[in-house]
């Protein structure tokens, strides 16, 4: 056994594993001690240890927060490096360690590792590889070797089965983001002294604002292997190592940091940004509007959903509640998607729109889907450039008109929706067309085809006065 | 007053901007995407922190460790995703660590599609993962309470230091109303618990697991003695039309949207019926319940589910009155016609 006095970022005593406790509940001959003290010792030299936060993995190591009087969190199984990716995108300064096993980094959390290597998050990963599962008794890890005898491999590992011995430090070198990725091994003592700066590096690179760096170490597990201490450290040089090899993979000079952050907005900055920029002062309420339910049915492309949008916004202007409701997902890719929208003076309960007493049917499909759902009395609109059919109800109001070939004449087929709503609202008279010419600006996501969409109010005011309702 | 038409999903990004949110960790599922979306461009212009996790599991340790760190942290999923998140939502509950999860549901189960149910409410009211634990549950029915009560949601978790989450669905989730943000942007403030990174809190730990039993178990006792405050100190619901009430409704979301037109209609036709909305899931509202149902003749419990929130009403009522459960599955939603329709029949067969 090596012996080092005790780092000043261990605990005197380990109160947390019992009152006055002074040895670690680790094994004899287990690498996990050694590993702890090159750690601790290094937070030590680097003068670190306020800054630290130590993540403890699922694993013998579960509690390495008895030892490392730092900042301590422990996490779930396999998941520090998301922890960590956490903790490093809240604390600029903190110095960030995860600590983990070979089932714990390489099985359960290998996409927690692989993500957080790739992102480059600037933390230090000690993996400590036992080529077996310690805490629960002696299982097979990704690391165990072809062969290797443990309690679900109880005939050795199976290549055809179990699959090959995972290596992670070239699996990390396959990504282009770390900055440092190194193996050493604890299978002697002169060894664990040569892990020694590469642990110090590992971390200060951290300090460096470098990014990610990843250290492997080949860790001997007497007590699982069924080993005396003596065996377990020359099986590791003899077998662990040739499988994999002790080297450095990768130690780059560049400083890759944090991704910029924009300025942090708070207080009436936020809401500054927040607010609406679509105001307009809403208008005491027409009391007398009827309640409207408002299908707006077509095929994607129509600009059905912003139709339902623009009416819901404009009826806002006019103090009036409102709620709109999509048709979404698959639904949308072929025949109809509609929007619902309700407008009331009262509130509105439900938001879905079963009885549409507002029709408005862009293409000939949504005219089938809805036209028996109109109650009697209401009125369906039907874009007569699209279909070719008259509506078969006789005992609702119906208007026809020719919305896209209109809306071809102003020079831009995505303004039919404009063309049927600015005649909804002529008949309806929900909203004046005042309104609707004050919304269409501030509610078009491309303002350059606001000229063309005014025009479309134009276009349809004409159209109606040449056109009015017939009343039946 | 100022209004802005805002869909449920961007709303719940306003209210948590407000609401003092600093990160967002997340990733993509119909129908919660536009709050992944909303937070992306939001969190990040505003000077915060969205990143998009590679599943939902990382995901949610991202938030263990910003939320170990003192972060007010977020992440909207729906019922795949949180299904995964699980394990992790047990270790935040026992750990005691503030975060807020927002549930858009979907049908389940497995893939289901991606129309509302309301059949994440036994696993996200009742805990959902192993251990004993509870989660603040906030169920929002219009897109002004997915801003409000995602605002709120952050305090309530500090102050509880519990998971909270808002249970919403896909319709409350993608549904457009005018909203009215809060006035007064709230911020974190630093926490004798968490990690920082200095010297002041070196001492500190964050951790689930306690080997001794005599240990666990009194944690355990703690953590129901803070569920128990959570029932005694923040316990919502609203009432409507349930004064002089012969026929109770209660649902929470979209149900509770559909259900109060139907009281609506049926009050119309001259029949006396209320709607109980719980504004809170847990706690629920079960003392209310235990009173109405000795008013009542019976009480319809309407959702999207197959009667998961009826078991605690009958619990409530203690066989005082019959529980109807009105149940719809697999994305549909019922028209209000449908429901009045059955209230009339069941009446007519009382
Ligand atoms: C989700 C989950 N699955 C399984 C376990 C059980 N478990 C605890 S530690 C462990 C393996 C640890 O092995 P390793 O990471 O190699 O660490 P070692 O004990 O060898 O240091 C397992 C499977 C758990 N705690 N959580
Ligand atoms: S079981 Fe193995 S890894 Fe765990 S403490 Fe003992 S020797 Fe170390």
């Amino acid at each position: 056994m090596v012996q080092y006095s005790k780092p000043r970022s261990f605990y005197d005593t380990f109160e947390r594993k019992g009152e006055g406790q002074i040895s670690t509940h680790y094994c004899p001959g287990c690498g996990h001690g050694n590993a702890h003290k090159l750690i601790a010792e290094a937070i030590d030299t680097l003068g670190i240890q306020d800054r630290v936060v130590f993540l403890s993995p699922v694993g013998c190591s579960v509690f390495a927060y008895y030892y490392f009087d730092t900042g301590n969190i422990q996490c779930a199984h396999g998941r520090a490096p998301s922890v960590g990716t956490g903790v490093r995108k809240t604390l600029d300064d903190a110095i960030v360690i995860s600590y983990q096993g070979d089932g714990d980094l390489a099985g359960i959390g290998m996409a927690s590792i692989v993500h957080a290597a790739n992102r480059g998050e600037n933390i230090t990963v000690f993996f400590v590889n036992n080529a077996i599962y310690g805490m629960t008794g002696g299982q097979m890890a990704p690391t165990t070797l072809i062969d290797q005898k443990t309690q679900t491999t109880p005939l050795g590992r199976n290549l055809q089965r179990d699959g090959n011995p995972i290596g992670m430090c070239e699996l990390m070198d396959s990504l282009e983001t770390p900055v440092y990725i190194e193996r050493v091994t604890f299978s002697s003592p002169a060894k664990i002294m040569k892990a020694r700066k590469v642990v110090r590096k590992a971390l200060q690179n951290q300090i460096d604002k470098k990014g990610f760096s990843f250290v492997e170490i080949l860790s001997p597990c007497p007590v699982n292997w069924k080993m005396s201490p003596t065996d377990a450290r020359r099986w590791v040089s003899e077998s662990l190592e040739p499988i994999f090899p002790v080297k450095n993979f990768r130690d780059l000079d560049d400083v890759r940091g944090e991704s910029a952050k924009l300025p942090l907005m708070e207080g009436n900055r936020l809401l500054d940004y927040l607010k609406p920029e679509k105001h307009i002062s809403p208008e005491a309420p027409n009391e007398t509007v009827v309640d409207q339910q408002v299908k707006i049915a077509g095929f994607g492309g129509q600009g059905v959903m912003s139709a339902g949008v623009l009416l819901s916004n404009c009826v806002i202007q006019k103090g009036l509640n409102t709620t709109w409701l999509p048709s979404y997902g698959p639904e949308m890719r072929g025949g109809t998607a509609y929007a619902s929208v309700k407008v009331s003076t009262q509130p509105i309960g439900s938001p879905v729109v079963d009885f549409p007493n507002v029709l408005i049917a862009m293409n000939g499909p949504s005219l089938e889907a809805f036209e028996e759902k109109v109650p009697a009395g209401g009125l369906i609109m039907v874009n007569t450039s699209l279909i070719s059919r008259k509506v078969q109800r006789k005992d609702v109001r119906t208007y026809y008109l020719p919305a896209t070939e209109l809306a071809k004449d102003v020079g831009l087929i995505a303004t039919a929706n404009i063309i049927v709503l600015s005649i909804y609202f002529l008949i309806s008279e929900v909203v004046d067309l005042d309104t609707f010419r004050k919304v269409i600006p501030l509610s078009l996501k491309k303002k350059q085809l606001a000229e063309m969409n005014l025009q479309a109010v134009d276009k349809a005011e004409v159209y109606f006065s040449e056109h009015p309702l017939e009343q039946s | 007053m100022n209004k802005q038409l805002m869909k449920g999903n961007d709303a719940v990004v306003y209210g948590a901007l407000l609401g003092g949110a600093t990160h967002f960790f997340g990733y993509p599922i119909t129908p919660a995407s536009e709050i992944a979306h909303a937070a992306a461009l939001h969190f990040t212009r505003t000077g915060r922190t969205f990143l998009q996790a590679e599943n939902e599991e990382n995901a949610i340790n991202m938030i263990y460790g910003a939320a170990s760190a003192g972060a007010r942290v977020m992440s909207a999923s729906s019922g795949p995703g949180i299904s995964l998140m699980s394990e992790g939502i047990s270790y935040m509950a026992g750990s005691e660590l503030p975060c807020v999860l927002v549930d858009i549901q979907r049908a389940g189960p497995g893939l289901g599609n991606i129309w509302p149910e309301q059949s994440d409410y036994i696993m996200v009211a009742k805990g959902g993962a192993h251990g004993n634990y509870h989660n603040i549950v906030l169920a929002p029915n219009s897109a002004q309470e997915m801003c409000d009560l995602t605002y709120r949601a952050f305090e309530l978790a500090e102050r509880y230091r519990m998971p909270t989450f808002i249970l919403a669905d896909a319709y409350i989730g993608q549904m457009m109303e005018p909203v009215e943000l809060p006035s007064e942007p709230k911020t974190t403030p630093r926490h004798d618990w968490a990690v920082y990174g200095d010297s002041e809190s070196r001492g500190n730990l964050i951790t689930s697991i306690m080997m001794n039993t005599d240990l666990l178990s009194e944690h355990n006792w703690k953590l129901l003695d803070k569920a128990h405050q959570v029932e005694k100190n923040e316990l919502e619901f609203e009432e409507l039309e349930t004064h002089d009430a012969e026929v109770l409704l209660i649902a929470f979301g979209i149900s509770s949207r559909i259900s109060h037109t139907a009281v609506e209609i049926l009050r119309s036709q001259g029949i006396k019926a209320g709607l109980l909305r719980p504004i809170t899931l847990f706690p629920f509202p079960y003392q209310r319940i235990k009173e109405l149902s000795e008013q009542v003749d019976f009480i319809a419990a309407v959702e999207l589910n197959e009667g998961q929130m009826a078991e605690d009403i009958e619990r409530a009522v203690a066989g005082k009155t019959q529980v109807l459960r009105y149940n719809w599955l697999g994305g549909i939603i019922p028209s209000t016609e449908e429901i009045v329709e059955r209230i009339t029949t069941d009446m007519g067969s009382k």
